[in-house]
This record gives C-alpha cells, structure tokens and sequence, in this order.
C-alpha cells in the first residue's frame, strides 16, 4: 500500500527550490503535497507527484541527488479528533512516526496525511485494522 | 607483458649506479663553472670549487637554488649554453609569480623523452597501446612531454590535449585509447560525463591505464578511480624545471622510480637543509645528471615526499620517491598546523557518500582561522533523512579531526557545484589572504 515519495537534497540558497519546480514543471510533473525540512546550509525536499517515475527521472537527468522512499499516504478525516486517531493507533502500537506531512486534495473533500514510519508493514496492518483509509498509487495519481 | 625499457640501466647494481653518478656529477660541476655565471658566482658565495667534488656525498657542500633563481635571472640568465643550442622552450604558468623558463637541447629532449619510455613500458605499455594524452598542449610541459614518450616506446598517442570532455569520452571509443594521461581530478571529471553520457569506461571502452599527475593526490583517489572504472591508476611525477613528467611508478604502484643516471635526487629537512633518513619525510631536492641547456644544482622543488632506496620488488635498482604529499606551497597553515590538502583528500575518498570533487576554503572569523569542507552529497547512498546527512558532515568532520588535529566544518552541497578542472584542480581557497 505504500506509495514512493520524491526526496532531494538542496542547499540552502536562494534559488535552489525554484530549480527544482521548473525540472518538475518542464517535465510536466504535478507536486501533489510538499515539504522542506531544513538543517542550516542544507535542506531535503520531500514531495508526493503524480508520476514519481517522471519526476524523479527529470531530477535524476538535471543533477539533483534524488531518492526514493516508501512513504504512507492515509485519508485524514476532516473533523476535530482526525490526526489523533491516526498518531494514536500508530503510538499505541509501537510504530515511530519519523515525519508526516498533510495536504488537502484540490476538491477539498478529505486530507491527506503523508506519513513516513519505521515500520511500513506494521503501520499498514493497524491503521486498516482501525479502519483508516490508505491511498494506493493510482489513486495519488488521480487526485 | 611488464618488460624494461633499458634493462642494463634500470637493473644496474646500486654501486655502478652510483659510479655513474659520480662521474656524472663531478662533470656537471665542472660544465656549469665553466658555462654559466650565476652558478659561478653561486659557488664562490658557497665557497667551493669544481674540484672540491669528488665523491657522491660531496653533493652536500654545493649550494642550494630555487624557483627565486628562476625568477630572477628570467628568462634564460641560467641557461648554460647560448640560444642556439636550444630547440625548444616551455613556460610556466606561473601560478605563484612571475612566469619561468626553460630550455632543451636535442639531446635534452631526447633524455626526457627516453625516462618516460622506460616508466610507460614498467607499466606494461608499448607498440599497439593507442595513449591518449589529455594534458595541456603547448607552453605546458604535460602535454608535449607525454607525447614524445608514448611515441619514443611505439605507442600511438591520440593528442586530445585538454578538455572538450564528450569529444574525449567519443575519440577513446571509437580509436580504442588503452591508457589515457591527465590529471587525477581530470579524469575524474571524464568518468563522471562518461556516466551522464551512458558510457561506461569499464565496460564501454579499451582504457587498462591511466597515467595520472601534475597534482598531488592519494591512495584513496587511487581506490576510487580503479573500482569505479577497472583501469590501473599510475602515478606520474616531475616538474617543468626538471624537464617535466618523467618518472612513474612500476606495475607494481609502490613508489616512483626515479632514473639516478638522469637524475640525483635527496629529501631534506626543508628548515635546516640537512638531509633525512631514509624512510623520513622531507622537501625534494635534485640536480640534473644528463641535463645540457638548463641543468640544475640542488634546486629545492619544494615537493614533500619521502626517500626509498631499497631496490624494488620488479628488478630495478634505482631509488624511489613516495607518492608526493603536496609541495610546500599548498601547504596551508591554519592556526599554526600544517595541513596538506591531500591528506584531507585521503579522508573524503574513503568515505563512500560523498562525491569525488571537494573544496577547502580558509577564513579568518576575528582572530581565529577556520577551515571549511565542501562535499558533494552523492545520490548512490543519499538518505532522505536529515539525521543521516547532519551525521555523515559530523563523522567526516571528526575523521578530519582525527588525521589533521584541527577541526574543520564540513559543508554538503549539491553534485555539481564544486567547479570541474581540465587541468590542475584548485582545492583550496584562502579567504584570509587579502
């Protein structure tokens, strides 16, 4: 059920994200969510796109280092309680939550979290088990 | 398939070998006393006549030169014999100061031309090896110099000269190059624009050697050139004021040989001028043996290495030099500790994550020096995970720590923003200069 996240290391400099979005838009890759995590001279850019292959191939070609990584993409309910009930079926069983990001589809009819987990298999198995929503690829891909 | 090129010389017995140079030397003496006034001026400063030298180790009672001799008598005030005896010039760059000059005579050329036969053919090349010589052509004394080597043992050199890397990457398939001559970072460089062009040098091209100098650099770069392409990496050494590249390793990689018909050379204690021991790590110094237009007394290189006299597991009896650290030039000195930048390279290149090009910068933060790292991240074992990177920058920065005894930021950039080199590679940039 995991879908593959875009990771690319940047320097800390004006200039560098706006290099990244024209690769991704000059190969016609849509960023669904988005986010930096930053650490002084340096940053990682992590992105869910709609054609990973795409984009990490347009990023690869330009000279980025690029990775790939299994990321979760669960339905966040769009109610007071709705990260909680996630956070707490993961904590509960034992499963680390390395970093997440949320991200509101363009119809606005659910969120998305994109969570990144030490345990993918296990993370899966419990959140379905509570009943919580899984994106697979093809729907990321159609958002 | 390693054979000798000059196998009476280069197995000679130590003691006729130094015979030789006695006899060599005692006339060297005598030819530059007579044929040039500076040194004649040179030896009455240091007291000594031509007839003091009788023996090898008599060498120690002639004075030193150096590069500020160069200068100073630019541009051929030190030549030995006039103008028309010259056949041709080098220049050098001059990259420190004002610009030096040397000349050959024929038979200067040909003594250069034939100690790089004897190098190229210990490292198993000869007729059938196509040599691409991708030093810089022209006042340089790379270029030229490799060329007539590979052609005095038969080769066919492909004379690419530098740059124009896809060109080279092209020109190395389609004539089938089986030994390529540059410098170490260069042909770094090449591999990476191989890879981008979708060219592997291992299993795309004919390359088995490189010939690899006019920079110092390490064993790890060695590694990491020969895993990453399958071709022997060899070590070239010598400098325009010598004649330029004219000694390399054997096929066994332990140390360059230096031909002591042609050349004497000592290692020295570069503050006192006595010579070290054996084994013991000092400034080169030589004098030219079989040198006529622009010979050389005792002239301080200024390249740091170290002294091997023991004859070499593949037969030949002359002495060798080890891989050459930097010259004391580059030596950087930050709050008061030496620090070479290939022993830093030595670190970097054992370190799998980070990419083959770095940078050095010095700065001056209030009355302290600072030293800065640049690496490129590479994209084979880049993690998304910020920790990953923060303790990859601290473990390099604490093996540096370690090897340098200072402490140094290491700073990740992207692949591709240290700049390339075609030539000479500069690893170091000194802001506190001003």
């Amino acid at each position: 059920m995991a879908i593959k996240q875009i990771s690319i290391f940047v320097e800390n400099k004006p200039g560098r994200m706006a290099r990244v979005a024209r690769t991704l838009a000059d190969a016609g890759v849509n960023i669904r969510a988005l986010t930096i995590a930053e650490a002084g001279d340096f940053g990682v850019i992590r992105m869910v796109v709609d054609n990973t292959e795409r984009g990490y191939k347009a990023l690869h070609d330009d000279g980025f280092t690029v990775s790939e990584t299994d990321v979760l993409a669960v339905e966040l309910k769009d109610v007071p309680g709705g990260l909680y009930e996630i956070a707490n079926t993961l904590g509960m069983n034992n499963v680390n939550v390395d970093y997440a990001y949320a991200f509101v589809t363009a119809k606005a009819e659910r969120a998305m979290l994109i969570l990144r987990v030490d345990d993918i298999r296990r993370a899966t198995e419990v959140l379905s088990e509570a009943g919580v929503r899984i994106a697979t690829r093809e729907e990321i891909q159609q958002i | 398939m390693f054979e000798y090129w000059n196998p009476h010389i280069e197995r000679m017995p130590i003691d006729d070998l130094h015979k030789m140079q006695e006899e060599r030397l005692r006339s060297l003496v005598r030819y530059v006393h007579d044929h040039s006034s500076f040194y004649r001026q040179r030896f009455r400063e240091a007291g000594v006549e031509p007839d003091d030298i009788k023996k090898l180790s008599d060498v120690t009672k002639l004075p030193f030169t150096s590069k500020i001799d160069l200068r100073n008598t630019y541009p051929t005030d030190m030549f030995c014999l006039p103008e028309n005896w010259v056949v041709r010039y080098h220049v050098s760059s001059g990259t420190t100061g004002k610009p030096t000059v040397v000349g050959y005579t024929q038979g200067d050329i040909d003594m250069w031309a034939d100690s790089l036969a004897r190098g190229l053919t210990a490292i198993g090349l000869g007729r059938g090896d196509v040599i691409q010589v991708s030093y810089g052509y022209g006042l340089f004394t790379g270029g030229l110099g490799l060329h007539y080597g590979a052609e005095r043992i038969g080769a066919t050199v492909l004379p690419t000269g530098a740059g124009n890397t896809e060109r080279q990457i092209e020109l190395m398939q389609d004539l089938g190059s089986t030994a390529m001559a540059c410098t170490p970072s260069y042909f770094l460089y090449i591999n990476e624009v191989a890879q981008k062009m979708g060219v592997s040098i291992r299993d795309d091209t004919k390359l088995k050697a490189g010939i690899f100098g006019a920079e110092p650099w390490s064993e790890e770069t060695r590694r990491r050139i020969e895993d990453s392409t399958g071709i022997k990496a060899y070590d070239i050494f010598g400098t325009s004021e010598m004649s330029g590249p004219l000694f390399t390793e054997c096929h066994l990689q332990n140390g360059i040989h230096i031909w002591a018909d042609l050349f004497l050379i000592e290692v020295i204690d570069p503050k006192t001028g006595e010579q070290v021991e054996d084994g013991e790590r000092g400034e080169l110094v030589v004098t030219t043996l079989d040198k006529w237009a622009f010979p050389l007394i005792r002239y301080r290189i200024g390249d740091i290495t170290i002294l091997n006299n023991e004859p070499c597991e593949c037969g030949r009896t002359h002495p060798r030099i080890m891989r050459i650290l930097g010259r004391t030039d580059d030596m950087i000195i930050v709050r008061g500790i030496n620090v070479f930048p290939s022993q830093v390279e030595s670190v970097l290149m054992r370190t799998p994550e980070i990419g083959d090009n770095y940078q050095i910068i010095v700065d001056r933060k209030g009355p302290l020096d600072v030293m800065a790292v640049k690496v490129e991240v590479t994209e084979s074992t880049f993690s998304d995970k910020i920790a990953d990177l923060m303790s990859l920058s601290k473990a390099v920065s604490k093996q540096l720590k370690s090897v340098l005894n200072i402490t140094a930021e290491v700073e990740l950039v992207e692949p591709g923003m240290i700049p390339r080199s075609e030539g000479k590679a500069q690893r170091v940039i000194d802001r506190r200069k001003v």
